[in-house]
């Protein structure tokens, strides 16, 4: 840290997510409220702080980025009216776009998802959950944790009628596939 | 009266017992849900998560067909009512946006009517007193955790029927059940929503502690408005049943056939249904 510093950081966060950022004075109620911020690497102002700083690189490097459950707690409290639910989508998006390594199952598990609507129009979960699973058979150590527990969980699932076997299709699947053109990192980019 | 209905992905599936409690229920107060033809996916958390764009496309698409069918439009699941309102905000502020998106769908956004959570609908003084009318078997005697989860009243700028950090519309709904709504402070904490199959720790800490919360404040169950909220409590943990705010409806109403709901559920309500003399 330190010598990386992006001065213009700041500027392009709040440019691209629309939240005035450099608004924060670090009271921490976000980090206070933050539901996942115990198993973040960096916790909620924190990466507010190190935005206004241009720590570009342990920001967008951060799993802390990928925790956010979009709970919006943390919005809904601040005092400076800072949505960083908002701000936590345009720094994924960022990362994707310079090349930054996502949380490797959380960003699996989103792309299946959308994949799956992109094929389907609706989420089919049985082959959402396969190609989820597919995307970290490259890597072990996450494929095999919670494999136990979330096949007993799938099968608790099916066993109870709660998992359909054939996928719900809309009619006219052209134009969801268009809505999906939008030259988005998101999207478009593999990393 | 008519709305729109988003049924959602989940309704058919991992959230059955909420749709065919809502169909149930809304049948029997004589509320008409005329299904948006060939919906798609509202893109739910992953869409934002990496494409902020598909995020208000995906859910723009329904909202322009619901406007065929007139009145609001009412989704069930707090993640499609987000989205969908978001959309909806965007349709009528971006007008050259709006022209792409009727566009794609070949339809016209006319703007009447506005996206509505099924338990804001359900809420409203005259649906309350309709509610009063319809219970045939009050709930005396079952203490509930109402749960909003994190989306549905938030942000309060958008959403704004009830309070974001203290909301009470589902305790007043329970209330017109005969049910008791105990007060506990997670009403409005997160279940960990969608990282329950990537990073599952995290959900399984959060929903326990919920459930125990529950637990401590002496509620039976634990009264669910979002099908993730739902199937996170479900599985996640064992202390306590959760059930969708419809299905206790349902059960105050006396409609027929709620044991094939009640025996989909992960964590029985039945035993403390049955101790209460609320189920046979």
């Amino acid at each position: 840290m330190g010598a990386s510093r992006d001065l213009s950081f700041a500027e392009m966060v709040q440019e691209q997510s629309g939240e005035p950022v450099q608004r924060c004075y670090f009271c921490q109620k976000c980090t206070a409220g933050c539901p996942v911020a115990y198993a973040m690497d960096v916790k909620p102002a924190q990466l507010l702080r190190l935005i206004q700083l241009g720590e570009k690189e342990a920001v967008l490097g951060s799993s802390a980025i990928w925790l956010c459950v979009n709970c919006q707690t943390c919005g809904a409290r601040c005092p400076n009216q800072i949505y960083l639910a908002g701000m936590y989508d345009a720094l994924r998006q960022m990362a994707l776009g310079e090349g930054y390594a996502p949380e490797p199952s959380v960003y699996a598990l989103h792309r299946s998802f959308l994949d799956s609507i992109k094929m389907w129009g609706r989420v089919h979960e049985l082959t959402m959950l396969m190609e989820y699973k597919m995307r970290l058979l490259p890597k072990p150590a996450i494929f095999f944790d919670g494999l136990v527990s979330d096949l007993m969980m799938g099968g608790g699932l099916i066993a109870k009628g709660k998992i359909s076997f054939v996928p719900e299709r809309v009619k006219r699947l052209k134009e969801v596939r268009r809505l999906y053109e939008t030259n988005s990192p998101g999207t478009e980019v593999e990393p | 009266m008519k709305y729109a209905y988003y049924p959602g992905c989940t309704i058919e599936t991992t959230a059955v017992e909420f749709g065919r409690s809502t169909n149930a229920v809304c049948e029997a107060l004589g509320i008409e849900l005329v299904e948006i033809e060939d919906w798609n996916c509202c893109g739910a958390s992953s869409a934002h998560s990496l494409d902020h764009e598909l995020s208000l496309r995906l859910p723009a698409r329904n909202v322009v067909l619901a406007q065929e069918i007139g009145g609001d439009i009412v989704a069930p699941c707090p993640a499609c009512y987000q989205n969908v309102l978001a959309a909806d905000n965007r349709l009528r502020e971006d007008e050259a946006w709006r022209r792409q998106m009727e566009e794609v769908v070949g339809a016209a956004y006319t703007g009447q009517g506005r996206p509505r959570h099924l338990l804001e609908v359900l809420s409203e003084p005259e649906a309350l007193a309709a509610v009063r009318a319809r219970v045939k078997r009050p709930l005396a005697g079952l203490k509930v955790a109402s749960y909003y989860g994190c989306v549905l009243v938030r942000p309060p700028e958008i959403t704004g029927w009830d309070d974001p950090e203290h909301p009470v519309r589902m305790d007043v709904l329970m209330a017109a059940l005969g049910a008791e709504a105990v007060d506990w402070s997670y009403k409005v904490d997160c279940c960990g929503a969608s990282l329950t199959l990537s990073r599952s720790e995290i959900v399984v800490h959060l929903s326990t502690r919920l459930a125990e919360a529950a637990v401590e404040a002496g509620a039976d169950v634990v009264a669910a408005a979002c099908g993730i909220c739902q199937i996170n409590l479900d599985t996640r943990q064992k202390h306590i049943p959760a059930l969708y705010f419809t299905e206790l409806m349902a059960l105050a109403f006396d409609l027929p056939n709620l044991d094939r709901l009640f025996k989909k559920h992960g964590v029985d309500p039945r035993p403390v249904l049955r101790r209460r003399g609320l189920f046979a």
